[in-house]
């Protein structure tokens, strides 16, 4: 005999589609002789914010005179047979908030990720990692169904809230055949017939679920294209093992960037760094320099960038995200920016060089630079221009940015070698907070100062604390974008 | 058009005796309105009654029908001065808003309404704001209710409880001459139930009949003398009136309970949380039948003295479940048992929290604690917190906040990216918020903004800081604050005390955060409003000399008139009008067009953006000055980096904001725009043939180049 509501809780995003899955829930309840109540709330939580429904229901014929049923407006801790959580991180906020308890409730999942602003806005790596609450949530819920639900909406070309269904049908929490189920998409009569796939691919799915895995990402060995390449990578292959793949990584990467003798030199810098390092560290200082050394190297200047934009593989990869059938025109517009400073990255040395240090030349010039300007990749003129641009890397050796990041590039070299010997985390340290000078204008700029900064202020600390010291600037220099919090912490180290 | 129509479900409202009526609770509302024959309705939209509006709109044919009026208030002062039919003539009305915030507007009118008294029944409807899903500050309509003297009822969150309560509602306003405020809080706005329906009800007598046969009685205007005979009125006769009807009618219900020694008094709209909570407790059974005996308040305003001594007589302790502070009917109920030499002990806000949402989870701790004093022998079942308190110890730091933000493709977002440029350069600047989506501007990624004191009143807010300065303050406010209050309150304050201050008017066509309902601005014609009227023009007639209208999406241009705005002195307040439509309304009108034009053929371009992830430098600046739902991250596919790159999601409609801002702010090259030609002419055809054939050719050659030295 029923003695209480059968009690339904779902966390969703706003514009997740809660809505119309709470009210396919109450037909079929309905349909099925039974009395349902939801409720939600609107308002400015459905502008982005995380909302809850919550749905009741009772079979009528259980009722046996007793009265009616009470409904509950909002979950009751305790008392949730089954929990809902549109996204993966919902569900940590589901068991947050009490709904999901042992023996009591059924979680359904999805495990694709709608990431937050604040993990979004981070000027560096903002993810927060979800594989603890999923071990949470297996151990406080009476069964856990994960799998990505927005995935497998998209494959059916159906709203993700048809999948939730399915899962819901499979999990057998409610007391309806299937049938009634894919009846109540029916009768709600909107893009029946994919809905009614994703429900079918939901329950499938729902039905065999595989345990929850993050999959940190393996990084492969890469392909070479020709013997230059197969030279470059048989060369490293006698690197140190955890160093091999960065290294061939890097060295295909200098390749392309700009030929044979450049990804050999790349190559050499790393093998005098290994041979500096030693298994005991599992040569973590090697293969960070393997990836920081490449990515300094081939910095992105304007003929980087040309040669990226105009590769056949990027087309493709850019109709993809277009998704346009073969043969449908589609138009790539660029938007570029470059600034003064840019151009003059890119001319002759001694060119560049005045140019960026006289005042009356960039008073001069620089208004030119003040707008955007669009290119169409695709068109002919715009491909020409980028193509060209592209095939002046044969004369980048002598350019002004080239020269200048070589310096800088040598400069940080001999630092890292001039530490290893005597403190092996400082020089990790240094090599690690080569990370923050990176992209172009602004970007880089900000970078580029507080890595100097953090650098002179790192030696000019106690040698025991520098690498401590180093590693809570990077930190820092990540923190924000005008770099509040990066000042405020060497103020508070120069008082330590 | 509003965000959510209601044109089919408004059918059931025509439902009638001996049919069942099933849906949401602002639909039942509505019936039961129809069903209690009103002869006009108000109100102006705000969660969590801003669907109440949208059905009252959605429904003007069967309101017309049956001959019952139906006004989208200027604001909800408008509203609450429109009962004022009721005063002279037996005509019944309702007006409805998001309180306490709508209360807070409509409080001059409803203080003169409940002054005089009423001949016809007016009910208040107020949307309570308050707890999960709020978006005001936390207070209770009940404290106006005391302050005006009118009734207030309080249902419990069920279909059938909220309907009888708005047919009590209308009865208890005439029998006690009395408006009558009826509280739907947040979550019963939205419940799914049903209930008996009746027949509707036109109204009788007819607002026609009324202004074809005028009445007056001067006794019912707020003007000394009568103001004085009023006050004496609304306690020796009309408060005793409603008493005597509440009684009669059994307004308030009584569950009896199986015990005599200790009872719990509840608020109507906390019941079901309350019974599902002893239920949890072992106290009740799913079916209300409850060992303790439980006083439910259906009408929170006025307290029944009689009701409650007698509830209390021979009870050693009661528990009062009120939420919200102050503690008025607490207050109220310890004064009265007091005064009639009762020994009953109240127990409510020493045990349950002063402040704050009375969830489930609260309720079982202040539960427990008056069942373990009351009753010691009384044993708890173990709390489900308890089970998994230490499995998920360490949850909160892995659950990211969901502030709301701004929609995807939001015109107002290069409104502020604009103010963040403009900040970067000038340094930041005092800026006075406003009501609406806008003020997810002090929000992340934006962080802007000082303050908001109320719809409307965003240059209002910024009107002390009218003194010489450098930098002068700038204001936000929405169209739908402008025409709510702030041409007035704001702009025509600004003329005529000589401000030099910038007020930024933001135009997006509609009242956009309480769900897009149409506004005097509105660009859309409307068959049963007045639309199309300019800003620029309005605030041009109360005399602002220097007023712009720019283009959102042109952060370029925005940019520059923002500066020369801010630099300009001495010329008297500044207005610049943001303008560009609501996106989600746009969506909503463009996507059946554009569907249409696939199907049938039509040469159409669609636009879409993208991040290539080989040059996106994992910083994520284009996302810190957009904060789009659609330009989020994802892992860098790139063995060397760690960061995530930014990437466009399916979701992007195309605005155009992520390249605006990645040439103004000068960010890095990977933003494209994908321009799909769909159903080309032969000319599209033709063209992109050549370029495409000429290019990968063009491509080819390159590869084998590169293939050389690889």
């Amino acid at each position: 005999m029923w003695d209480r509501p059968l009690s339904i809780a779902m966390l969703a995003l706003g514009g997740q589609g809660g809505g119309v899955l709470t009210r396919w829930l109450v037909d079929i309840a309905e349909a099925n002789d039974y009395l349902a109540q939801s409720t939600y709330v609107a308002g400015v939580a459905q502008r982005t914010g995380a909302t809850v429904y919550c749905v009741e229901m009772f079979p009528q014929n259980e009722i046996k005179g007793r009265g009616k049923p009470v409904f509950t407006p909002y979950p009751v801790p305790g008392d949730v047979d089954l929990v809902i959580a549109g996204e993966l991180a919902e569900t940590g906020r589901a068991i947050l908030k009490g709904f999901v308890t042992p023996n009591a409730t059924t979680l359904i999942a999805s495990s694709h990720r709608v990431y937050s602003i604040d993990e979004k806005s981070s000027l560096g790596d903002g993810i927060i990692d979800q594989s603890p609450v999923m071990k949470i949530a297996e151990q406080v819920s009476r069964a856990l169904i994960c799998f990505d639900m927005e995935q497998t909406a998209d494959d059916c070309g159906s709203i993700v809230s048809a999948v939730m269904l399915g899962a819901i049908a499979a999990s057998g929490v409610l007391p309806f055949a299937r049938a009634e189920f894919e009846a109540a998409i029916r009768r709600g009569g909107k893009a029946v017939e994919s809905n009614v796939r994703g429900f079918e691919k939901g329950y499938e799915a729902a039905s065999s679920p595989a345990a929850f895995k993050s999959s940190p990402r393996q990084a492969e060995l890469p392909a070479s294209e020709g013997p230059n390449g197969d030279g470059l990578i048989s060369r490293a292959a006698a690197l140190p093992e955890p160093v091999r793949i960065s290294a061939s990584h890097g060295a295909l990467r200098a390749l392309e960037f700009q030929d044979k003798d450049f990804a050999e030199a790349y190559l050499a810098r790393v093998e005098h760094c290994a041979s500096l390092d030693s298994d005991a560290h599992e040569f973590a200082l090697t293969e960070s320099f393997a990836r920081n050394l490449a990515l300094q190297m081939c910095y992105e200047d304007t003929l980087r960038v040309a040669q990226l934009k105009t590769r056949a593989s990027r087309f493709t990869k850019v109709r993809d995200h277009l998704g346009v059938a073969v043969d449908q025109p589609a138009y790539i517009v660029e938007y570029f920016h470059p600034r003064y400073e840019e151009v003059c990255d890119t001319l002759p040395a001694a060119v560049g060089g005045k140019m960026m240090t006289s005042p009356r030349l960039k008073r001069l010039f620089a208004p030119f630079f003040r707008r955007g300007i669009n290119i169409t990749t695709n068109k002919i003129g715009g491909y020409l221009l980028l193509a060209g641009l592209a095939r002046m890397k044969r004369w980048r050796r002598r350019t002004y940015r080239y020269i200048q990041q070589k310096k800088f590039v040598g400069a940080w070299i001999e630092a890292v070698n001039d530490a290893v010997a005597d403190d092996y985390s400082y020089a990790l340290a240094l090599v690690e907070i080569i990370e923050i000078v990176r992209g172009y204008g602004d970007t880089y700029e900000r970078g580029r100062s507080r890595f100097e900064r953090a650098r002179q202020f790192a030696q000019s600390v106690h040698a025991e604390r520098r690498a401590d010291v180093l590693r809570s600037l990077h930190k820092a220099a990540l923190a924000d974008e005008d770099g509040a919090r990066f000042a405020e912490l060497i103020e508070e180290l120069q008082v330590a | 058009m509003a965000e959510r129509s209601f044109k089919k479900e408004v059918e059931k409202l025509r439902l009638g005796n001996g049919d069942v009526f099933a849906g949401e609770g602002i639909l039942a509302v509505t019936k039961a309105l129809l069903e209690s024959g009103v002869a006009y309705v108000g109100g102006y939209q705000g969660s969590p009654i801003s669907h109440l509006m949208d059905v009252l709109s959605d429904s003007q044919e069967i309101l017309a029908e049956l001959g019952v009026h139906f006004e989208t208030s200027a604001s909800e002062a408008t509203a609450a001065a429109m009962a004022a039919a009721s005063v002279n003539y037996p005509l019944r009305g309702a007006v409805t808003w998001k309180s306490t915030v709508g209360t807070n507007v409509a409080s001059d009118a409803l203080a003169n309404l409940a002054s005089g008294g009423v001949r016809g029944g007016v009910v208040v409807i107020v949307g309570e704001d308050y707890g999960e899903g709020s978006s005001i500050m936390q207070e209770r309509t009940h404290a106006f209710a005391m302050k005006s003297q009118m009734w207030l009822i309080d249902p419990p969150p069920n279909t059938e409880d909220i309907v009888r309560s708005v047919r009590n509602a209308f009865e208890l306003s005439e029998a006690s001459n009395t408006p009558v405020f009826l509280q739907l809080r947040i979550r019963s706005c939205h419940v799914h139930g049903r209930f008996d329906a009746r027949d509707n009800r036109p109204p009788s007598p007819t607002l026609q009949e009324a202004l074809q046969n005028p009445v007056r009685d001067v006794d019912r205007i707020v003007l000394p003398p009568a103001s004085f005979l009023h006050e004496q009125e609304k306690v020796t006769e009309r408060w005793p009136a409603a008493v005597r009807f509440i009684v009669e009618n059994k307004l308030n219900k009584t569950l009896p309970g199986s015990r005599d020694d200790i009872g719990v008094i509840c608020q109507g709209g906390l019941l079901n949380t309350l019974l599902r909570t002893m239920e949890r407790l072992g106290l009740s059974d799913s079916f209300a039948n409850t060992q303790l005996p439980v006083y439910v308040m259906n009408v929170a305003y006025p307290v029944i003295d009689t009701e409650i001594i007698s509830f209390c007589n021979g009870k050693k302790s009661v528990l009062l479940v009120e939420e919200g502070q102050p503690n008025y009917i607490e207050q109220s109920i310890n004064t009265l048992l007091r005064n009639a030499g009762s020994s009953t002990r109240i127990d409510g806000k020493n045990v349950l929290p002063v402040a704050g949402e009375y969830t489930s989870a609260v309720l079982r701790g202040g539960l427990v604690k008056f069942m373990q004093d009351a009753d010691p022998a009384w044993i708890a079942p173990v709390d489900p917190a308890e089970q998994v308190k230490q499995a998920i110890s360490n949850i909160a730091e892995f659950v990211p906040a969901r502030p709301p933000g701004l929609c995807t493709g939001c015109p107002e977002r290069p409104v502020f990216t604009s103010i963040k440029l403009m900040q970067q350069e000038l340094g930041d600047f005092h800026i006075s918020g406003d009501i609406g989506c806008h003020l997810f501007s002090i929000l992340p990624p934006f962080n802007m903004g000082n303050t908001t004191m109320g719809y409307g009143l965003g240059a209002a807010g910024a009107s002390a800081f009218n003194v010489a300065s450098e930098k002068s303050a700038i204001s936000i406010m929405g169209d739908g604050g402008f025409w709510h209050n702030g041409l007035t309150s704001g702009i025509g304050n600004a003329v005529y005390n000589k401000s030099d201050a910038l007020t930024i008017v933001i135009d997006n066509n509609y009242a956009a955060a309480t769900g897009g309902q149409d506004l005097l601005s509105t660009k859309g014609e409307s068959p049963s409003r007045s639309t199309q009227h300019s800003i620029e023009d309005a605030v041009r007639g109360v005399g602002v000399k220097w007023a712009k209208t720019v283009k959102t999406y042109d952060i370029g241009e925005m940019r520059a008139a923002l500066k020369e705005a801010v630099k300009r002195k001495g010329t008297g307040p500044k207005v610049l009008v943001a303008q560009s439509e609501c996106m989600l309304n746009r969506q909503r009108r463009e996507k059946p067009l554009f569907a249409k034009a696939l199907k049938n053929g039509v040469r159409t371009e669609q636009e879409r953006f993208g991040v290539d992830e080989e040059t996106c430098t994992g910083d994520h600046a284009c996302i810190r000055l957009s904060g789009c739902p659609s330009l989020t991250i994802k892992p860098n596919p790139d063995p060397l980096k760690r960061q995530p790159v930014s990437f466009v999601d399916n979701s992007c409609v195309g605005c155009g904001n992520c390249g605006e801002v990645a040439h103004e702010a000068v960010l890095c090259p990977s933003f494209y725009k994908g321009t799909v030609v769909h159903n080309p002419s032969w000319l599209d055809s033709l063209l992109w043939r050549i370029r495409s054939g000429l290019i990968a050719w063009l491509q080819q050659r390159a590869e084998r180049r590169r293939l050389r030295t690889a």
